[in-house]
Formats: C-alpha cells, sequence, structure tokens
C-alpha cells in the first residue's frame, strides 16, 4: 500500500451515462428524418444539414475559445443543435441564412445565456422563428418533390404556389394519407416525413433518452382538442380522419419528439411534462384553428419553454412522508 | 401511473457483483492485533473500562456504553491491553481506542452466559448489554430500537442488500436461518408484535426459498420479495414498500408503527439469547476488482483492514485506488488501511485505482435524471441551485431534511456531477441554519 488511496464522498461508482452519449443518442435518432429528406428533397438536404452543422461547432467553439471558457464541443450539443435546425429549414434554404441561423440558435439563444444548461429556450427553435420572422420568403420557398408536384395538381393546385399540405386549399383532409405519411410534399427538410420522425421516437424512447410523456401529451392533447372542434360539424368518422392528416401534416410531429423533449427547456417531473404537453396542444390548437400563422407549432414551444420554471415550481414531486409546512412556523 | 405522478422514486439501476453469494463464510485467523475505538457510531462514546496491562478474554467488556444511545465494546480476543490511546477514524474524527495484542489461546471470559429474558425489559437490557448495533452500515445502537415511544405492531426484518457486491447479510440468511427465526420469535413475543413481514429482493430467490419454507410455520412471520432495485434496503424505502406506510417527515419508523431489523442484527439477538456470547465478530464481504479472491469472512471487530486484505489477498500489478468501508453507494472511503474494522462495518470493497477515478464533471443539463431517481421524492437539482443560492428557507421548503445520502442521484447523473455531495453540504447547511 505505497501509493495513496483515493479519498472522496460517496458514492464510489456510477452509471456509464454521460451527456456526450446523452447527445449521440439523438443524433443516430435524427438520422432516418436526414436520410429520408435525402431522398424526398435530393442530396441538397446533406449540404444544408453539413454546413449548418459546422457553423454551430465553429460558433461554439470560437464563443468559447474568446470567453476563455473550457471548449464544450466534444459533448455534441452543437450538433444535434445544428442537426434539428437544418431539419427546419427548407432545402432550397441559401448557406449564408443557414450560417445566420446557426449564430442566432448557439451564440445568442444558448451561450449567451451561459451555455448548455443554461438556455431559456430550445436554440433551434428560437433560430427558426427568427429566421422565419426575417427571411420569411425564403422560409417557406418550399421544393416539392416531382410525386408531390403531380398531387398538387390532381388537386388542381398551382405547385408554385407555395403552400404546405395545412395551407392547401379544401382543407387538410383532403390530402393523400400515404403522402403525409411519408412526407413526399412540401415544407421543411425534417417534418415531412412522419415515418422517420416516429423511427427517431421509438430510437429516443428504446435509449431511454427521453420520457414519452411530452409527445403523446402534447399530440393526444391537440388531436383531442381539433376533433372537438370538428366532430360537430363533420361527424365523429370524418372528424377522426381530418384529426389524423392535422397530426401528420406541418412540424407537429417533428417538434414534439425533437424540439419540445429537449431537456433543459421542458419540465422535470411526470406531472410537469403532462401540463407541459398539454399546454403545448392547446397553444397549437389555438393558432392553427384560429390563427392565421403557419408557425403553430413553433411558437407554442417558445410561450411553453417560458414557462417552464413556473411548470417546475408548480409540478414538484411528493417526498416520502412528506409533511405540509405551516407559513411562519420554523423547524425547532 | 398515479403513484409515479407523486414521485418517479425510480431509484438507480446500480449493478449487482454479487460474485460471493454462493461462497461459505470464512473464519479469519486471530489478527496480530485488535484496536476497539471507543465510538464506533452515533451515539454517546464508551468509556474505556481496562488500561494497559490488563489480561482480557473473548467476551470481556472493554468499553462501558456511555448512555442509553451507546453499545458496550467488547473483546474478541484473549490477551493483554498494551495501551489506550487516541486514533483517527475514517470519519476524519478521532477518539480514544483500546490495542490489544492476541495471545492466540482465544479463551472464553467466565462471564459469558445466556441471559436470561422473561419480559420486555430484560429483552431490551439483554440487548444493551450484547453491545449491538444496526449490522447492516448504519450502526445505531439496536437497545434504542427496541424501545419504541409509539405503539408498533409490526416487525421489519431488512434483508434486500440493495447495495453492490455486499453479500453478507445473504449469507446470514443462508447460514444461519434458525438464528434468524429464534430472534425474529424472540422480538416477537417480547415486544407483543404479532405481524412481522421480511424483506428480500428478488435477486436472492435461494434466500427468498429458504425464508419462506421457514415461515410457514409461524404465525405472523411472511416474506416479501421485493423488487431488485437500489436502494431497497433504506429503511424509509423498505417500510414503504413491505407495509404501503410512510415514515412521517422528520419522525421515525415507530411514528409509522414499525420497527426494522437488519437480518445479521436479528440473528445476532437470537445467538446472544441462546449462548449469552456478545457482539465480538462479524461477517464481512470482501469484494472489488482489486481482489484476488472475494470473499465472505468472519472478521474479529477491531482487527487492522490491512489484515482482512491480506487475508483476502490484492491482485498482483493491480494499483489500489480506494478502500471502501461498506457498500461502493454509501460507504466511506478510507485513508489508512491501519484503520479497524467497527461493528457495522459490512463489507469491504477494494477498487483499482482505474475504477477508482470518476470522470470530471461537466454543466449540468437539466435533464433530470438526479429528480426521477430520488428514492425519497426529493429534487436534486432544484436542491442544488437553492444551496448556491444559500437559500434555507427553500431548502427546508424542498424537504432536503428526507435526503439520506443514499448516492443515487450521483450515479444516474450524466453529466458526473457529485449532486450526492452537494445534497450533503445542503443538508448540513440548512440544519445549521436552523439551530442558529
Amino acid at each position: 500500500m505505497e501509493n495513496r488511496l483515493n479519498v472522496t464522498a460517496s458514492p464510489h461508482i456510477q452509471d456509464n451515462s454521460s451527456t456526450r452519449k446523452l447527445m449521440l443518442n439523438v443524433i443516430i435518432a435524427l438520422l432516418p428524418c436526414v436520410a429520408a429528406s435525402t431522398i424526398i428533397f435530393g442530396a441538397n438536404t446533406l449540404l444544408v444539414t453539413g454546413v449548418t452543422v459546422a457553423a454551430c461547432v465553429l460558433f461554439e467553439y470560437l464563443y468559447c475559445f474568446l470567453m476563455k471558457k473550457p471548449n464544450p464541443v466534444g459533448d455534441l450539443s452543437a450538433v444535434v443543435t445544428g442537426i434539428i435546425l437544418a431539419m427546419n429549414m427548407p432545402v432550397s434554404m441559401p448557406l449564408w441564412i443557414a450560417v445566420v441561423g446557426a449564430f442566432i440558435a448557439i451564440v445568442i439563444a444558448k451561450q449567451l445565456f451561459g451555455g448548455i444548461g443554461m438556455n431559456f429556450a430550445n436554440p433551434a427553435l428560437l433560430a427558426r422563428i427568427v429566421l422565419f420572422t426575417g427571411f420569411a420568403s425564403r422560409m417557406t420557398a418550399w421544393v416539392y418533390p416531382d410525386k408531390c408536384t403531380r398531387t398538387f395538381l390532381m388537386l388542381g393546385v398551382d405547385a408554385a404556389s407555395g403552400a404546405t399540405p395545412l395551407q392547401v386549399p379544401g382543407g387538410v383532409g383532403k390530402y393523400p394519407l400515404m403522402d403525409l405519411f411519408l412526407g413526399t410534399h412540401g415544407g421543411v427538410m425534417g417534418e415531412t416525413c412522419a415515418l422517420a420522425i416516429l423511427i427517431g421516437f421509438a430510437i429516443l424512447l428504446f435509449t431511454r433518452t427521453i420520457s414519452a410523456a411530452i409527445p403523446v401529451t402534447y399530440v393526444g392533447s391537440y388531436a383531442v382538442f381539433s376533433f372537438l372542434l370538428n366532430v360537430g360539424e363533420l361527424g365523429a368518422a370524418d372528424a377522426a380522419m381530418l384529426v389524423l392528416h392535422e397530426v401528420l401534416a406541418g412540424g407537429l410531429l417533428f417538434g414534439a419528439v425533437f424540439m419540445a423533449t429537449d431537456y433543459v427547456t421542458s419540465p422535470f417531473t411526470l406531472k410537469g411534462k403532462i401540463v407541459f404537453g398539454i399546454g403545448l396542444g392547446l397553444i397549437t390548437f389555438g393558432i392553427r384553428a384560429f390563427g392565421n400563422m403557419a408557425e403553430g407549432v413553433s411558437y407554442a414551444i417558445l410561450l411553453m419553454n417560458l414557462f417552464v420554471p413556473y411548470i417546475n415550481d408548480l409540478t414538484r414531486q411528493v417526498p416520502l412522508g412528506y409533511k405540509k409546512h405551516k407559513k411562519g412556523a420554523k423547524k425547532a | 401511473m398515479l403513484k409515479k405522478l407523486k414521485r418517479a422514486a425510480l431509484g438507480a439501476r446500480v449493478p449487482h457483483e454479487k460474485g460471493t453469494a454462493g461462497m461459505e463464510t470464512v473464519r479469519m485467523p486471530v489478527p496480530s492485533k485488535v484496536v476497539l475505538p471507543m465510538q464506533q457510531h452515533i451515539g454517546a462514546p464508551c468509556a474505556p473500562v481496562v488500561k494497559k496491562g490488563d489480561t482480557v478474554q473473548v467476551g470481556t467488556l472493554v468499553g462501558k456504553a456511555g448512555g442509553f444511545v451507546g453499545a458496550n465494546i467488547y473483546s474478541g480476543v484473549s490477551g493483554t491491553v498494551t495501551g489506550v490511546e487516541d486514533i483517527r477514524l475514517s470519519n476524519g474524527r478521532s477518539c480514544p481506542a483500546v490495542t490489544i495484542q492476541p495471545d492466540g489461546l482465544q479463551t472464553v471470559d467466565p462471564a459469558v452466559k445466556p441471559p436470561v429474558v422473561t419480559d420486555k425489559e430484560s429483552l431490551i437490557a439483554a440487548v444493551q448489554a450484547c453491545g449491538l448495533v444496526g449490522l447492516g452500515g448504519a450502526g445505531f445502537p439496536t437497545a434504542v430500537k427496541l424501545s419504541p415511544k409509539t405503539p408498533v405492531d409490526t416487525l421489519v426484518i431488512n434483508g434486500a442488500e440493495c447495495e453492490p457486491y455486499l453479500t453478507a447479510d445473504a449469507r446470514e440468511f443462508l447460514e444461519n436461518s434458525e438464528t434468524v427465526m429464534s430472534g425474529i420469535q424472540a422480538v416477537m413475543k417480547y415486544l407483543g408484535i404479532k405481524k412481522c413481514l421480511i424483506g428480500i429482493e428478488r435477486n436472492k430467490p435461494e434466500c427468498i426459498d429458504l425464508m419462506c419454507s421457514l415461515a410457514k410455520g409461524v404465525a405472523g412471520v411472511e416474506v416479501k420479495p421485493l423488487p431488485t432495485r437500489y436502494p431497497q434496503g433504506a429503511e424509509k424505502v423498505l417500510i414503504e414498500s413491505v407495509t404501503g406506510r410512510e415514515v412521517p417527515q422528520g419522525g421515525l419508523p415507530a411514528d409509522a408503527g414499525v420497527i426494522v431489523l437488519n437480518v445479521t442484527t436479528v440473528s445476532t439477538i437470537g445467538k446472544y439469547l441462546a449462548t449469552g456470547m456478545p457482539l465480538v465478530t462479524r461477517r464481512m464481504t470482501i469484494d472489488g476488482d482489486a481482489v484476488a479472491k472475494p470473499q465472505n469472512v468472519e472478521v474479529i471487530v477491531g482487527t487492522p483492514i490491512q489484515e482482512v486484505l491480506d487475508f483476502c489477498g490484492l491482485k498482483e500489478g493491480v494499483q489500489i485506488g480506494k478502500i471502501i468501508m461498506g457498500g461502493p453507494m454509501m460507504g466511506v472511503a478510507v485513508a489508512d488501511p491501519a484503520t479497524p474494522v467497527l461493528k457495522q462495518n459490512n463489507g469491504l470493497v477494494v477498487l483499482s485505482a482505474q475504477k477508482a477515478t470518476l470522470p470530471a464533471p461537466q454543466p449540468c443539463i437539466r435533464c433530470g435524471r438526479c429528480i426521477d431517481a430520488c428514492p425519497m421524492g426529493l429534487e436534486p437539482v432544484v436542491i442544488a441551485g437553492a444551496f448556491s443560492k444559500k437559500n434555507a428557507e427553500e431548502l427546508n421548503k424542498l424537504c432536503i431534511d428526507l435526503c439520506m445520502l443514499c448516492g443515487s442521484c450521483s450515479f444516474v447523473c450524466p453529466a458526473k456531477r457529485p449532486v450526492t455531495q452537494t445534497m450533503s453540504l445542503a443538508k448540513e447547511f440548512a440544519k445549521k441554519e436552523a439551530s442558529k
């Protein structure tokens, strides 16, 4: 026993999880979306995604270098932000705008607030909203896959008019369900293919990276609200069909699985996650049903992100043997 | 589902590492010296009743309990007292300790004879005279536990043994099932308790089977197989698991109508009532990736850790990183291998330098895993925030006093932060503020 013994506080063992591994799980879960949009929208997907990711990593590195902070690039969180941000842009996005988006996400939304774990809203989401506000026409310049154009022609819609399925005249309910499921329609890169998103969701659940609470309550509550709105007019069967179309179209699934579940900007407890999910469903429903904005999911998540500290305070767990604290009473 | 809404309390999926569970206990030879610290656990320190040059025998009183919350200390060897000097314990405090040079004869003190127990008072007196403390690791004097201030209707036997590596309690079930049962029956009889629940984790099926067959013929005794989940053996968690009752905040198990005894503790009661031999030896699991021959060893209390490790052998060429008294989740890292084995030490885990080196902490990503893991339903990440602001009022609101430092939060943290340590500091801080 010549060598000195290591003396630390317990516990003396830890599991083999790490921030890096969790982020890697998310990256793997995002790959089906990247692959699907490459198939649907072509190889330009990879270029836009690559540039966005590279810009995110570079900004993170540069910021921390200039601020003399430890280099955080190894935790891969900037890569996740980069892929999610890219998946939120149309494939025709000019690359310099993608770089602007990366700057907003990493420097403004994340690092200025203290880096990983400190951001008040999802960085990729904030960048998406800024880009939508600043470059509205570019962000909505949907590119259509060939098959999709045909569908639009069949529906009698001008393919160049720039509408996502949610904006098709006559309503999303008329859109072929299979196209919505496989994603062969106009939209931003990651959002269109519901199948790829569901595969990603399964990967995240299987690797225990996220809990199912937020996506399920979000989509579920949205579906319930929308069904209740339409059931009177359309009858149960048609209303259910319409709801199914609405859930598959737009950014709902992608937002629910990849953006609303961001650790930092979602509540801690199961109770909190359910409240958060229902809140998201309600706001998304409100914007989609009564507003005239295309950005239902983005604003719903942003708004609920801002509520997270309050939700956390109000949805604490009940400790084992908890006794209510009397006001003013001091413990002896 | 509804229960999960209240609190997740998932605990930690710690590795089992119970490789020694199937191994017969080996008796260790008499050590070259025995050091008996006069303060081994919570409570008043003992007063040494021997002086340098005195001869002692196996079972001779060495330290007299300093109060009701305290337990006598007896010699486990026959030999000569070579000194009463201050030593430093692994918790950093120093206390007087009696050092005995064994003569190797192991003659038994003639005063050792079975106690006469006829009622509750004489049982408690016997347990106190025996020097018995909670042998599961906490080391709380057992006589105090057996004197609850509120009525108790259930005896819970803690055989969960949820710490990785440790199998000492599992061996107690398998090797001494008769004294386990006789101890249980004595406590039930004299304390007038009608019901006894034996909690055993499901990763010990042979213990469950054996105890089920023994409990069949005894009225009121029932075995409760428990999910294998750390910290299943934590007192309050165990009580909730086997009885469904919650120990109120700031209260004792007796406030929930329960007495909890570790299986080895209750077995020692059985042994003492039959033989009158006080607590002088104990079984320890010696394991860890640096140990050459992991096994369960019966060790005389006071044996220096170094001699126990020499007996089991350490792997050649492996650099020792850490010696842990107890399990790796809640055990204490030992600074000096000359430190003696205490009554409540249920194991020694020796980790290689490689395994003992934990990764550097990174920023919290607020994933909430510590909250999901906390068996008490606390919110470590929120508590850490309140502690960094030194907000004692907020810490009390967050029930920091309920934290038992089980280590689950640190274990699951993906950012590898020392969450449990922060909880410990926060708990101390809140306590200090409250006493101001």
